[in-house]
């Protein structure tokens, strides 16, 4: 029956055929209908429900050939055989399955019935048990009642009992010194104690627990007073106090207090070492006596000497080291822990009520301030003790040290005015720190001016006695080279001032701590440094130039000639040279930025001109009043009118020329030669001119005859409105011609005015000519128109002529002889 | 009226001189007396007299016939009385004297009917009285006492202080008392000046550097300014307002103010001449303004207001306060005026030796040079109101 396509033995198909099967038989219907309703309604589908017979013969007669339907017959008997088989080898296989099946539902019937019987007994037995137990609850009701009352009774025995026991227990707890116990225990009870006080009996335990926890405190408050105990006992026992109801100030107080005495105690150390290192300054100082250095120029090194730094006992790092590490730390640290005790704490139930971070803040900065303010004291003292201004870097180390100790207040105690203070401190020591450079670089340079001094004074011997032997010019050689001296001192004072620089570079460099602050980036680089120590410093020098021609000027000469030139030239090159170098050197180390108004260069560089000029001016009346003073004493002390025929040049006029001479040679190693106006053909020849000679005679001669006494009058008055005014004190060119112009004229017009106060007989008058003569021969190439020295001289000849009582003048010819012979 | 300043009047003398004098005792013409320095000629004492109004100088000459004239003094009491202190020479040696005169009284009508030959024949000065200094050496100078009654000169004569009594209608000097500066270095007098206050007791001289005091009863010194100057001191002058200060100059260029109760330091101090300052003087009235002449040849004014008896300029007068308080609060609230200079003048082209103030015009001043030029000068219109309104 099976289609050709269906394998005949396949097993699925068998096994579904058995399976619909033992469905049909088990009544599963649906599962039948499902399958059968599955199955192809092709009634020519052999294997399906429908298939008819009729139809799938006729349809194979009218489509298949007869060996076709041949086969088909043959294939068809095929499958019915084997169908058979089938059908038979499956009822074989089966049979003992279906038998003992039937056998067992039999069995399962039986039980069935069994157990049916089982479950009503139970059931009955439940509802006999469920009435037992309703009637078990029923008579337990009272008890259980009874039971939780006499449980809730036990409890408040028990506490009853702790209450009771409290005092003893506190009192053993205070001998094993368990103080957080018996704390614990008492606050327990506290409430209750208190809620009860008016029972007597809960009275007199409150009274006991009273007096115990009392004692309690005091101990503790003895313990936290003795201090010795770590910082975490410490920590307890306020914990303690605080939840004892100790008042918060009082234990702040006493906190501090108590920090407050070790604190003192770093404090009194600094103190004596304070006082210590003050003697032993004094001490060293007195020891100390180095020997200056070979230079003849380097400043004598004294215990005077500011550069040298004074062997103290301590210095100041090592002070502040103390400093920070005893006495800053410590105080960092109760800091800490009053902190930590008093204001960072959780605060719990009443306790935070009392706003006790607050108040104990409010004391903390009180605290640290007052201290904080006897640290800065002797941080101060100690500083300003630093006067040695030698190595400046020890200082400045010391300070960003003390500084940068300080910052740690800071992050503890963000408002306080600590941190502030101390950058003030660190503002102040450097402000100093400029004054005292200052100071030390004017002493630098009063000692090297003194020691040029030295230097000019010494050599003057020589020079004296190289003139003695007659030869200006071999002075030259002995003299102290001028221009030698000049630049190491200008040298000196700008190496000087250079490591100034550096020393105070230093507080502004990158890795110390207050560098950054505003002060120094600003004000201590304009207003302190480029103000305050260089323009100030180059101030003073030009002051002090100043003062040099002052005091000089009334009392007569006590600073050396040599030593104003020599200032007066580095004024001059101050002016045209050096003020610029050192600021734009100190601009660009320090980076000034201008905020505040500066001292231009131009108005210092004028300051510097001026000193010079004013140097200059006093070095020209100074020695033209040396030169004035020996002209007036060989005027003053003489008796002209009976003196004697003059056989020789008188020997102060020769010591007025080698003395001008050597002023030359003097003002021409520091200055340019200058310009003269175009000298006149015979006046480069060394010997007098008869052209001059002719000149002079005309000019007073006629004065000389008795009978016309206006005539030189007329004629000096005809040649004053054609000469210019001379000014003889007049300020002075920087150059070696002004120079001596200035010293002659000075000399000849006190000359001039000398011999008008005097009276001449013959000989005086004559004398007074030679002299003239000799002056005129050798004068006249120092300065820078030679009419001047002409015209003075002719005024005295002239002058003297007039004051004569027996006006004979001497012949040209001779005097020309005289002078001639020297 | 003219704005202008009035022009310089010059004068020229024949021979050089050095000395010039107001006329102490003349208040109501303008009168100065010049002595010459001649050695060869007769010298002449100049009396001229400036006419303000027409700005015109008329001279009259006296005879000086004893000698070249260093120094030259009006008697405060009697204006024909004078002092000078001249040269005379004999047997090779020169000294200085000093004799009292008297002007002829007939010189001013002779000169003025023939005024060009007032030259010709001149009348001679009449001798009173020698101040007989043979035992103290040359005269520098004769000081009248200030406001006196013309009996009491004193002459400084080298290292000498001498106090004269002139009795007898001055015809007889007798030297009353005297004081001699003893010590070391230059100790001969080189100026002196009697001061007109302190009831005329007091003495101020200039030897070499140094400015001494001295009291006239006592004939002692009472106080000595060592080193006043850099160089000799020339000449001094005491503030007629002020009885302790006193303004000294020399050869320093410097002219400087002292109190003379502080001699450590001066008071101020002007440097404004360039060579020797030979003469200073203080205006009669006004002590804000001071007269200098050196040898610079030129004479410089100044207004040394700062430390004048008037700081504040002209003190307006009480009743005039009472008017108008305003005026007064605007007076309180003046800054003191500046010192400065008013003027320098440059007539001269020889060195001036001489400078002084009128004593009847305290708004005119003469000044002398060597070579015999005498200007006589104003002080400045605009600064005259300044210090009057």
């Amino acid at each position: 029956m099976s289609s050709a396509t269906t394998p005949p033995d396949s097993d699925p198909t068998q096994r579904r055929r058995a399976h619909s099967m033992l469905k049909l038989y088990y009544g599963l219907n649906e599962e039948g209908k499902s399958t059968e309703q599955a199955e192809s309604l092709d009634p020519c589908d052999i294997n399906g429900p429908h298939f008819d017979p009729e139809v799938y013969l006729n349809k194979l007669r009218k489509e298949c050939s007869l060996g076709e339907l041949m086969d088909h017959e043959s294939c068809m008997v095929k499958q019915i055989r084997s169908l058979d088989s089938d059908m038979q080898t499956l009822v074989y296989e089966n049979y003992n399955k279906f038998i003992s099946a039937t056998d067992t539902i039999r069995k399962m019937k039986n039980d069935f019935k069994k157990m049916e019987d089982e479950m009503d007994c139970l059931s009955a037995n439940m509802a006999a048990i469920t009435e037992f137990s309703a009637r078990i609850s029923g008579t337990l009701q009272d008890q259980h009642a009874q039971i939780t009352k006499l449980s809730g009774v036990h409890t408040l025995l028990r506490k009853l009992q702790f209450l009771f026991e409290l005092p003893a227990r506190l009192n053993k707890c205070l001998e094993l010194q368990a103080y957080s116990q018996a704390v614990s225990a008492h606050r327990r009870a506290r409430c209750v104690l208190q809620q009860y006080s008016h029972m007597p009996s809960f009275r007199g335990i409150q009274d006991d627990c009273h007096v115990i926890m009392e004692q309690l405190a005091q101990q503790l408050r003895q313990k936290f007073r003795d201090g010795g105990s770590s910082a975490k006992d410490l920590s307890e026992c306020v914990e303690l106090l605080l939840q004892l109801d100790e008042p918060a100030e009082e234990l702040c107080d006493k906190f501090l207090s108590h920090g407050q005495s070790r604190l003192e105690a770093d404090l009194q150390g600094l103190e004596a070492e304070l006082k210590d290192s003050a003697v032993t300054d004094t001490v060293g100082s007195l020891v100390q006596k180095t020997s200056p250095g070979s230079n003849p120029v380097s400043p004598s090194s004294s215990a005077s000497n500011p550069f040298l730094s004074p062997t103290a006992g301590t210095d100041i790092l090592e002070f502040i080291d103390r400093g920070c590490n005893e006495f800053v730390s410590n105080l960092c640290l109760v800091i800490a822990s009053y902190q930590e005790l008093f204001i960072n704490r959780p605060q719990e139930g009443e306790l935070a009520s009392k706003n006790i971070p607050e108040m104990a803040n409010g004391k903390l900065h009180a605290f640290v301030d007052t201290l904080a303010a006897r640290y800065f004291s002797l941080v101060e003292r100690r500083i300003q003790e630093e006067k040695g201004v030698g190595d400046n870097s020890l200082l400045v180390r010391a300070l960003d040290r003390f500084h940068r100790r300080l910052q740690a207040i800071s992050k503890l105690l963000p408002g306080s005015a600590v941190p502030s203070q101390g950058t003030e401190i660190v503002v102040r020591a450097a402000r100093e720190r400029i004054k005292q450079y200052l100071s030390a670089l004017q002493t630098f340079y009063h000692d090297s001016l003194t020691d040029v001094r030295q230097a000019l004074a010494a050599p003057r011997i020589s020079v004296g006695g190289t003139s003695v032997s007659g030869g200006g010019a071999t002075s030259k050689d002995a003299t102290p080279s001028l221009p030698e001296l000049l630049t190491s001192l200008s040298n000196f004072i700008l190496n000087q001032l250079k490591s100034v620089l550096a020393s105070v570079h230093l507080f502004t460099a990158k890795d110390i701590t207050f560098s950054n602050k505003p002060y120094f980036k600003g004000e201590f680089c304009s207003q302190g440094v480029r103000e305050g120590l260089v323009v100030s410093f180059i101030k003073f020098i030009c002051q002090s130039s100043r003062q040099y021609c002052e005091s000089a000027g009334d009392r007569g000469g006590s600073t050396p000639p040599a030593l104003l030139l020599l200032l007066s030239r580095l004024c001059l090159d101050y002016e045209t040279s050096t003020i610029s170098y050192i600021l734009t050197l100190t601009d660009e180390q320090f980076l000034v930025q201008h905020h505040t108004p500066v001292t231009p260069v131009t108005a210092l560089c004028a300051e510097a001109r001026e000193a010079a000029q004013k140097l200059l001016n006093h070095y020209v009346k100074v020695q033209g009043l040396i030169i004035s003073q020996m002209l007036r004493k060989s005027v003053e002390t003489r008796d002209w009118v009976n003196t004697i025929e003059p056989r020789n040049v008188r020997a102060v006029m020769k010591r007025v020329v080698e003395d001008t001479t050597s002023i030359d040679v003097q003002v021409g190693l520091l200055y340019e030669e200058g310009v003269r106006k175009a000298h006149s053909s015979d006046s480069s020849k060394r010997t007098f001119s008869v052209y001059s000679s002719s000149r002079q005679q005309i000019r007073y001669a006629p004065s000389y005859t008795p009978s016309a006494p206006m005539d030189t009058n007329l004629l000096s008055n005809i040649h004053k409105l054609f000469s210019e005014r001379i000014d003889i004190f007049s300020p002075v060119e920087f150059n070696k011609v002004s120079v001596l112009t200035g010293i002659i004229k000075i000399s000849l017009k006190t000359f001039l005015e000398c011999v008008r106060l005097r009276t001449f007989g013959r000989y005086g008058l004559q004398q007074i000519q030679v002299d003239c003569h000799y002056l005129q021969m050798y004068l006249w190439r120092f300065v820078s128109d030679e009419n001047l020295v002409h015209f003075l001289l002719d005024e005295i000849v002239g002058s003297a002529a007039h004051r004569c009582l027996d006006p004979s003048p001497m012949e040209q010819s001779v005097i020309e002889v005289i002078c001639e012979r020297g | 009226m003219k704005m202008e300043d009035d022009a310089p009047v010059i004068y020229g003398l024949e021979f050089q001189a050095r000395a010039l004098t107001a006329q102490t005792a003349e208040t109501d013409a303008i009168r100065f007396l010049v002595g010459t320095q001649s050695l060869k000629f007769d010298n002449q004492i100049h009396i001229i007299d400036f006419d303000d109004e027409n700005n015109m100088i008329n001279k009259n000459v006296l005879l000086h016939d004893a000698g070249e004239i260093w120094h030259i003094s009006g008697s405060p009491a009697d204006k024909a009385v004078l002092t000078t202190c001249y040269n005379k020479t004999s047997e090779s040696r020169v000294l200085t004297c000093a004799a009292v005169w008297r002007m002829p009284p007939e010189w001013e009508s002779g000169s003025h009917e023939s005024p060009d030959d007032s030259s010709n024949n001149p009348q001679t000065l009449e001798l009173l009285c020698h101040l007989d200094n043979t035992a103290h050496g040359s005269m520098a100078c004769v000081l009248w006492e200030p406001m006196g009654d013309g009996k009491r000169v004193i002459s400084l004569a080298e290292n000498h202080v001498l106090l004269w009594d002139l009795q007898e209608s001055s015809t007889k000097a007798t030297i009353s008392s005297s004081a001699t500066l003893e010590g070391k270095g230059q100790l001969k007098f080189t100026a002196g000046k009697w001061s007109p206050h302190h009831n005329s007791t007091q003495l101020a001289t200039a030897n070499d550097t140094a400015i001494r005091g001295w009291d006239l009863r006592s004939m002692s010194q009472i106080y000595c300014i060592e080193n006043a100057h850099g160089q000799l001191v020339r000449d001094l002058d005491f503030n007629p307002n002020k009885q302790y200060y006193l303004a000294s100059c020399g050869d320093d260029c410097k002219v400087k103010f002292w109190d003379v109760r502080h001699i450590n330091e001066p008071v101020k101090c002007l440097e404004e001449h360039s060579h020797w300052v030979w003469s200073v003087r203080y205006n009669h009235s006004h002590d804000q303004l001071l007269l200098t002449g050196s040898s610079d040849s030129r004479v410089i004014l100044s207004n040394m207001v700062s430390i004048s008896s008037e700081p504040f300029g002209h003190l307006v007068d009480d009743d005039d306060l009472s008017d108008n308080e305003e005026n007064q609060q605007e007076d309180k609230g003046k800054e003191p005026l500046q010192d400065s200079i008013i003027a320098t003048y440059e007539e001269h082209e020889d060195s001036v030796y001489a400078v002084e103030w009128s004593a009847a015009d305290p708004w005119l001043f003469a000044s002398l040079s060597y070579d015999g030029r005498l200007v006589i000068n104003r002080v400045p219109r605009a600064l005259k109101y300044r210090i009057l309104l």
